[in-house]
């Protein structure tokens, strides 16, 4: 039945992608300054807000395992983690893009950026140092750890285009204050932040299950080992 | 629409596109290695279990 749930939201993922895909290139016109490439925002923002969302429940299983004393938790946290980087990883990917030709240049160390990358590296190390700690609760204590001091930093890169005025551009989308987007072109934004925002939901559950079936596969080493 | 900047949009979409499929990718090759070992030592413990 649970599987059967993924399937049918996948599709229902697959096809909202497509249809946005249909209007993001051919129904939406040009922006007036930034031509074609403007339309890299719709893959950059909605990624943005489902990296931070990941971040947030990657918290919230960290807690709860700090609360619980429950592996479960865990597993929720690293499997939000992994989401949260592979996110993280597009928003980078797509701004440094978008950059190298409205800017002239790849990168630029702004605050935006540079706090963005360097919770991104945060939470590499946060499975980095997972592969260094044999055993599950200690790990699972330390990874909560160092996943909560790592949430204050996607606090920052949300909010660091409002506290400094750097490369990076102000807020655009009208719930922030920006208004600086047309009706149409905003709604799209919105319109694919949902299918990938259940996509992750979607592989967080399915990375849930893994992790899961991992702790069993520990179990029966342990038992065979005892043979 | 400038040639330059529709190729870098494309690199942009592409790049979305290719870390999310890698991702699927690692996790349906993790999904075949938990199977496999979990199927291998199944058979192990029901080895031992009949010496």
């Amino acid at each position: 039945m649970r599987e059967k749930i993924t399937y049918v939201l996948a599709a229902i993922v697959g096809a909202l992608l497509v249809s946005n895909l249909y209007t993001i290139l051919l129904g939406l016109p040009d922006e007036a300054n930034q031509g074609a490439i403007y339309r890299i925002f719709f893959f950059h923002f909605p990624s943005a807000i489902t990296s931070g969302l990941c971040a947030f429940l990657s918290l919230v299983g960290s807690l709860m395992y700090l609360y619980r004393r429950n592996l479960w938790w865990d597993a929720f946290a690293v499997s939000a983690t992994e989401l949260t980087l592979t996110f993280g990883a597009i928003v980078l990917m797509t701004g440094m893009i978008w950059a190298r030709i409205i800017w002239g240049i790849w990168w630029a160390w702004d605050a935006r950026l540079t706090s963005t990358l360097v919770s991104w590296l945060a939470y590499a190390s946060y499975l980095i140092f997972r592969r260094a700690i044999e055993e599950p609760t200690a790990r699972a204590r330390f990874s909560a750890v160092i996943s909560i001091f790592t949430f204050p930093g996607v606090i920052i890169s949300w909010k660091s285009i409002e506290w400094w005025r750097t490369q990076h551009p102000g807020p655009v989308i009208s719930i922030r204050g920006g208004g600086g987007m047309a009706p149409g072109m905003e709604a799209a934004a919105y319109w694919n932040l949902l299918p990938l925002a259940v996509l992750a939901l979607i592989l967080i559950s399915i990375r849930l299950r893994q992790e899961n079936a991992q702790r069993l596969l520990d179990g029966f080493r342990r038992q065979a080992h005892e043979i | 629409m400038d040639s330059r900047n529709f190729t870098y949009m494309f690199y942009g979409f592409a790049a979305a596109w290719a870390v999310l499929v890698i991702y699927v990718i690692t996790l349906v090759s993790r999904e075949k290695k938990i199977h496999q070992e979990m199927d291998r030592l199944k058979k192990l413990i029901e080895e031992g279990s009949r010496k």
